[in-house]
This record gives structure tokens, sequence and C-alpha cells, in this order.
């Protein structure tokens, strides 16, 4: 009976915490959690793996029933919102995909990320852990979540051939700031809801909300003169620098320079939000 | 190996004060109302809490076991998961070298779902193990929980003894240079405690510095070598475990055969 005898790198082998530490240890401390939540991202992937296969455990298809729930939807409210609207179905069900399963990410981030750290209490009270790791592990599960979903656009581009060019490669970075945000988001939400109780009711009313007023099921040519001001509505800004390279349009200066701007203050509240946070969220669950 | 430094701990006037947010004073209603109004800002800052740690001192190095007891709502886990860097202080300053390894929940990060090897290697990732040492770790945990054929199955078919041995053979599968102990480690079924304690007598020789909780008189005396009595978040007592435990339960303890000296190092 041996015992394996190392438990962590010797590098992270000192705890040295104080009561009311300055601003410049706070910041040392969340960049610390930041990078040992990052730096373990073998777990990070193996329990968002997990979560998706215990989700779906015992079903043929797995995740796949998310591609297909979408895929219907987007059948259904494709053609129904085409006559409403009097658009054209070849051009509009192709947007519509692309809004709908962006926006389920953006929904189902949103819903786990306000339960990022409540719904982990046991495990946050009996062992040390980097917060980060838990924000990652919301991220990396809707990330996959995401690819199954990406099938019903790429169904879409096939069914209609309508093939975006090599355009669609400008949505990566798009993407990749997607992943950044969420991951701040998920800190953000999880720390603050932990805190108080009435923010997952009032994030969940400002979601429903930004649905409607976001150009996801309408197109914003469709507000005509007035469409220059949606920039300015944050879930559409950044909708569209992923959606528009994926359409074939190139997303306006105005646009990038919002979804950058907004991405930036997202960033800098929840490092400051966090690092003030970081130490009592334990206390709080 | 790596190169480790000397395990210690450090802890200076380390007060831990949990807030309690009664009722729905945690709501942002009563948050928005404090900030706006002055006489709410001076409930919301004399808001109730609970002291359960006031300005513990305390130093430990290599070598030394410390054994703590006290009632219940003593602060003796308080002061376990303070050390473990899980409650950070309110005041004061914890500071611990070495690698910690804290057994405070049985089923830690345990998913009755997923079957015994694949919660095996779950734990080896929390504990930063390589694939290797999983490998390993999935071996000796395997052959003292004594899972055999249910070593691939999921946990929640397991017998409630099954469930217990493989979560005590996980928590002690790895030695740190810091054991934190709460005393439920101590609880079990009577033909799994020889084995249990054998394991655990192993352990503890192995690693720097223990510090366990326990209400088991025996356990502190023949494995401590320091006691210290908690009472109400205070060290009411600090000493030798037979002369503290006398005070704490205020008749003379006998004294048992020590734990033999941990192994040197190498």
């Amino acid at each position: 009976m041996t015992a394996l005898s190392h438990l962590q790198p010797s590098e992270h082998a000192v705890l040295d915490l104080s009561a009311n530490p300055r601003w410049a240890d706070r910041h040392r401390a969340a960049w610390r959690d930041l990078c040992d939540g990052l730096g373990q991202w073998r777990l990070v992937w193996t329990l968002a793996w997990l979560d998706i296969r215990l989700r779906y455990r015992g079903s043929m298809l797995g995740p796949f029933w998310l591609t297909i729930s979408t895929g219907a939807m987007v059948a259904a409210m494709g053609v129904l919102y085409a006559v409403l609207f009097r658009l054209e179905l070849r051009d509009y069900i192709p947007f519509l995909a692309l809004s709908l399963v962006l926006w389920n990410f953006l929904g189902a981030l949103v819903s786990d990320s306000c339960v990022a750290f409540t719904a982990n209490e046991g495990l946050i009270r009996s062992v040390r852990m980097p917060f980060t790791l838990y924000a990652a592990r919301i991220v990396v599960r809707n990330g996959v979540g995401l690819a199954h979903n990406a099938a019903v656009v790429v169904v879409v581009y096939v069914v209609l051939w309508t093939w975006p060019g090599g355009m669609a490669v400008l949505a990566l970075p798009g993407l990749a700031l997607w992943l950044v945000n969420a991951l701040a988001l998920s800190l953000l939400l999880g720390a603050v809801c932990a805190r108080l109780h009435d923010i997952p009711p009032i994030v969940a009313s400002i979601m429903q909300m930004a649905f409607f007023v976001s150009a996801v099921i309408w197109k914003p040519e469709q507000l005509g003169e007035g469409q220059w001001a949606l920039a300015f509505n944050p879930f559409f800004s950044l909708l569209e620098i992923v959606r528009g390279p994926l359409m074939g349009t190139l997303p306006s200066p105005l646009i990038v320079g919002c979804a950058l701007g907004y991405s930036l203050a997202l960033c800098v509240v929840t490092w400051f939000v966090f690092a003030r946070v970081r130490g009592r969220i334990a206390f709080w669950l | 190996m790596t190169q480790q430094t000397s395990a210690a701990i450090d802890i200076e006037g380390v007060s831990i004060s949990f807030p309690l947010y009664h009722g729905n004073a945690r709501s942002l209603k009563k948050t928005m109302f404090s900030t706006v109004t002055g006489r709410m800002a001076a409930d919301a800052r004399n808001r109730v809490v609970v002291e359960a740690l006031r300005g513990i001192d305390l130093r430990l190095r290599p070598g030394d076991r410390l054994g703590l007891v006290g009632g219940n709502g003593a602060g003796k886990t308080t002061l376990l998961r303070a050390m473990a860097g899980i409650y950070e202080p309110v005041t004061g300053r914890v500071r611990v070298q070495g690698s910690i390894n804290a057994l405070l929940d049985p089923n830690l990060g345990m998913n009755p779902e997923l079957t015994g090897r694949e919660n095996i290697m779950l734990r080896g990732l929390y504990f930063g193990l390589d694939r290797r040492a999983i490998e390993g770790l999935a071996e000796d945990v395997a052959a003292f929980a004594e899972l055999t054929d249910f070593l691939d199955l999921p946990v929640r078919i397991y017998s409630s003894g099954m469930v217990v041995r493989l979560g005590f053979a996980l928590a002690t599968a790895v030695r740190p240079q810091v054991l934190l102990m709460d005393e439920w480690f101590l609880a079990g079924d009577a033909s799994f405690m020889d084995k249990a304690r054998a394991r655990l007598e192993n352990l503890v020789r192995g690693v720097d510095i223990l510090v366990l909780s326990s209400h088991l008189a025996d356990v502190v005396v023949q494995w401590c070598t320091r006691a210290i009595w908690m009472d109400q978040g205070r060290i009411r007592a600090d000493g030798p475990p037979a002369e503290v435990l006398e005070q704490y339960l205020g008749k003379p303890v006998h004294p048992l055969p020590p734990l033999a000296p941990p192994a040197p190092a190498g």
C-alpha cells in the first residue's frame, strides 16, 4: 500500500493569504486564479465532456438532440417568418439558422453562468480550486454544444447551396472574442449571483428582452433608416461580428468598434469585480 | 521527484466570520437601499455575523502533529478550511508552505453516475496528477477498496460500504506535505476500520505536518504531539495531548504508545 508522494507541482505549494489585501495583491491573486484555472485545461475539458455525456446518458443521439431541436426550430420558424416578413427564403433561412445557433449558445451560457459557483458549493467548500476552473468548464461545455449546433448551419448551406465564401474566415476572430467574453461573463455572473440571489431572474428577463430587440429573428435591414443605431446594442454588435462574415457581409467599422468596446468594458468590469470578491465567494455559498 | 520546500503553517491573528444574510436581507433591494439612504447603510454595516474563529495564532513546523479538540461549533473545521485556503481570513494572515491535502468531504467531487474508474481518473485530475500517476492511483485505489468487477460500473449501484471504501481510498491515496483531516475520517464500519486505520497511519507517518480534528481522545493521544482545545472560535488550551485532553474532558487520559516517528525523507 504505497501513497503517491506528490500532490501539486511545487511552484504552487505556497499559500499566503492576508486579510484586507492591497489592490496589487488582489490583482495578483486574481491573475493567479486565472492562470491556474486555465492551466488545468485537462480537468476543465474532462469535466465539460462528462457534463455533456451525463446530460444525455442513455440517449442514442446524445448531444445531437440539440442539433435536431435547433434544426426543427429553424425549419419551422424560417418558413413562417419568411412569409410574415415577406423575405426571400434562401436569404432568410441561413440568417435565422446562424442567429439561433449563436443565440442558443449565449442563452445557455448565461443561465449556466448564474449558477457557476453555487452549483459547485460542495467542491468549493472542501478543496481550494481556482474559481476560473468552474467558469471555464461552463464555457467549454457550451462551446461543445455550439459545435454540435453548427451542423444545422452547414446543413442549411448545403440544402440551399448558399456558401458564404472566403469571407467566412473573418468570423474566427469574432468567435475568439466570444470565447474571451464567455469566460468573463461566466466569472462575473457566477460571482454576482452567488452574492445576490435576485440577479438570476433579472438576467433571465434581460436575455428574453434582448432576444427580441437584437435582430435575432428579424433582419437589421428591416429597420430601414434607423438600423445604424442597432450597433449600440451590445448583443447585436457581438452577434453581427460572427454572423456577418458567415452571411458574406462585412460588419461596418461602427459595429466592430462597438463589439470591441463592449467586450473591453465587460472584461474590465469582470476583472475588478472578480479581483475584489474572489476571496469572499466561499463565504456566500 | 520534484524539489520540495519544507512544510510550514503560520497563522497570525486570524479571525473568520460569516455574514448572516438572514431572510431577504441578501437581496438587491436591501443593497440598493443601503447605498441610497444613509440609515440603511448603517444597518447594512452592522449586519449580523457569526465569529467562527477569533484571533488564532499558530505555528507548525515539519514533524508537528496537531490534534484539534472541542465541541461542535468550536471552529475546528473552519480552522482546517482556513489552513486549506478555502476561507480567506477576515483579519490576520494564513501562510502554508508545502502541498496540502484536506480530507474534509468523504465524497469530494465524486459523481454517482460515473464508474469507479472514471471517478478515480477525475480525482487524479483534481490532484493534478499526470496520466501515468493516474494509472497508479487507479491500481492502488481499486486494490484497497476491493472493487474488483465493480470498478467499471457506475458508483450509483455500489453498496454503501463500497462507496465509503472508494471515497476513503481516493482521499488517502496521495501523500501531501501538509495533511488536514476532519473527524469523519475515523468513523466507519468495524470490518473496514482496521484496514482503514492501517492505511491512514501509513499516510500520516509520511506527511510533514498533520492537523487532525477529532472527538476520539485515544487517536489524538496516539497520533499527535500537540493538542489544541478550541472553544467558541478561540484557543482555550494548547499543549501536550494528554494534558489538553485532561482539561477538555475533565478526567485523565491513559497514555498510549505513540505512532512511529515519520520515516526519513527519501
